[in-house]
């Protein structure tokens, strides 16, 4: 992983006649020399459209005008492979309630088609995130900060280059936002980081804020 | 395509495994055919039907059975939420696949099971020509799945996804039944092979061009 670009064009969503955001810009790049600007917050009042911006730069919505462009090695990945770049966080995202947590993690890996160590690693976020012991019961049984938890393994599951992170501390206790944070720390030494939130202390050490609905 | 069929097949397995532990659609579908298949023996009474009369009424029970439980692929996951995490995991055709295969065997063993509860039970129903019948059941069956599993990733994304469905599909679906009530008629009355090749070209037809049509556009309605 040498550079990575990542920048929305002039994107407006509309839903029928009412304007959620418009013309929206920015510039994330990383290069394993430099790691400026590197990471962005979204943020704004409830409704100004975080929730939507963030799903049109994962590439799972579309937005009405503009577009978002990522490349790797000066590389142009188009949208519909964005998947496979992308680690994606959000309260509106749910796995599957039928299978544990492991299974997830295992059916999300083999879905994927990630390289065969992939349960080992698996594991090992499971553990970072103090899910071991409750890793083969069913996630229906698991509370909402436990499912939280899982999200994020299955998001970090394939080392991506970006991550999106909606709400990122939401049903979390104190242990949980320790770990998140970390993550995201983590997330800024090797590629690019995106938050929307409106709690000031997920946006720390953030360099770049965009605010919605604002003017 | 080894990038498409893998993804596709862990998504069948997904909806094959999460179907075995939930029993969702097959426990509805199930109820459906025993209900409807009651309601039709006693409308029967003792009266002998002719057979296509009978070829229809069975068709009819795939159907309305077929719409009660095939939509649970696409619904279940827009219900639950979980189709935005399978959008994140792969691309739109291995998910499509992955359904397709999943209702196409689904319906298959329905149609399977209506075929040995329908000819148990309504004694005017006698096939004798089990070529015909069954190649019928699963050509049947294949249509069935291609059109119903583009039109549930459609309904998914409606509000009211329940009563969509039946109405939104019977247009679609209002040519394959027709041939399969044929077949099955010929098969019932026991006409030779070349009598039904119209019929079995209908359809062989049918499937192709839904799933390639539905291959073209899956994305675009998935997607929003």
């Amino acid at each position: 992983m040498n550079a990575i670009e990542f920048s929305a064009q002039e994107i407006s969503k509309h839903f029928n006649r009412h304007q959620i955001f418009e013309n929206i810009n920015f510039t994330l790049s990383f290069f394993s020399t430099s790691t400026t600007s590197n990471s962005l917050a979204i943020i704004g009042n409830n409704g100004a459209g975080k929730s939507t911006l963030i799903k049109i730069l994962a590439g799972i919505l579309s937005p009405t005008k503009g577009n978002v462009a990522f490349s790797i090695n000066a590389e142009n990945i188009p949208i519909k492979f964005f998947h496979q770049h992308i680690g994606f966080v959000a309260p509106y995202l749910q796995l599957y309630d039928e299978f544990s947590g492991l299974e997830n993690l295992l059916l999300f890996g083999k879905i994927r088609q990630l390289e065969k160590s992939f349960p080992l690693r698996a594991e090992k976020l499971l553990e970072q995130f103090n899910l071991s012991n409750a890793k083969n019961s069913l996630v229906r049984i698991y509370s909402s900060g436990m499912k939280q938890r899982l999200k994020y393994c299955a998001a970090l599951l394939h080392q991506p280059e970006i991550l999106l992170l909606d709400e990122p501390t939401i049903t979390l206790d104190e242990e949980g936002r320790e770990i998140v944070y970390e993550v995201m720390n983590e997330q800024r030494k090797k590629g690019l980081l995106v938050v929307a939130t409106n709690e000031k202390e997920d946006i720390v050490g953030i360099e770049k804020i965009i605010e919605l609905g604002k003017g | 395509m080894k990038t498409l069929l893998i993804p596709a097949y862990y998504v069948f397995f997904k909806d094959t495994v999460s179907e075995f532990r939930t029993r969702y659609a097959f426990n509805a579908l199930l109820l459906f055919v025993v209900t409807t298949i009651s309601i039709t023996l006693f409308a029967f009474g003792g009266d002998t039907v002719s057979s296509h009369v009978l070829a229809g009424i069975f068709w009819i029970i795939v159907f309305f059975s077929a719409m009660s439980g095939l939509s649970r692929t696409f619904v279940s996951e827009e219900e639950r939420g979980t189709s935005v995490t399978l959008q994140l995991l792969t691309n739109a055709t291995s998910v499509y696949l992955g359904k397709l295969v999943f209702n196409i065997v689904l319906i298959f063993f329905l149609t399977c099971i209506i075929a040995v509860l329908y000819q148990i039970l309504v004694k005017d129903f006698v096939v004798q020509s089990y070529g015909i019948f069954w190649l019928t059941l699963f050509l049947g069956s294949i249509g069935l799945a291609s059109a119903s599993t583009i039109l549930a990733a459609i309904i998914a994304k409606a509000n009211t996804k329940g009563t969509l469905y039946p109405v939104v599909s019977f247009p679609i679906l209002l040519p394959l039944l027709l041939t399969l009530i044929n077949a099955t008629r010929l098969a019932m009355e026991g006409a030779f092979f070349k009598e039904a090749v119209t019929d079995m070209q209908v359809l062989i037809s049918y499937p192709i061009v839904l799933i390639t049509v539905s291959l073209l556009f899956f994305e675009i309605v998935w997607k929003e």
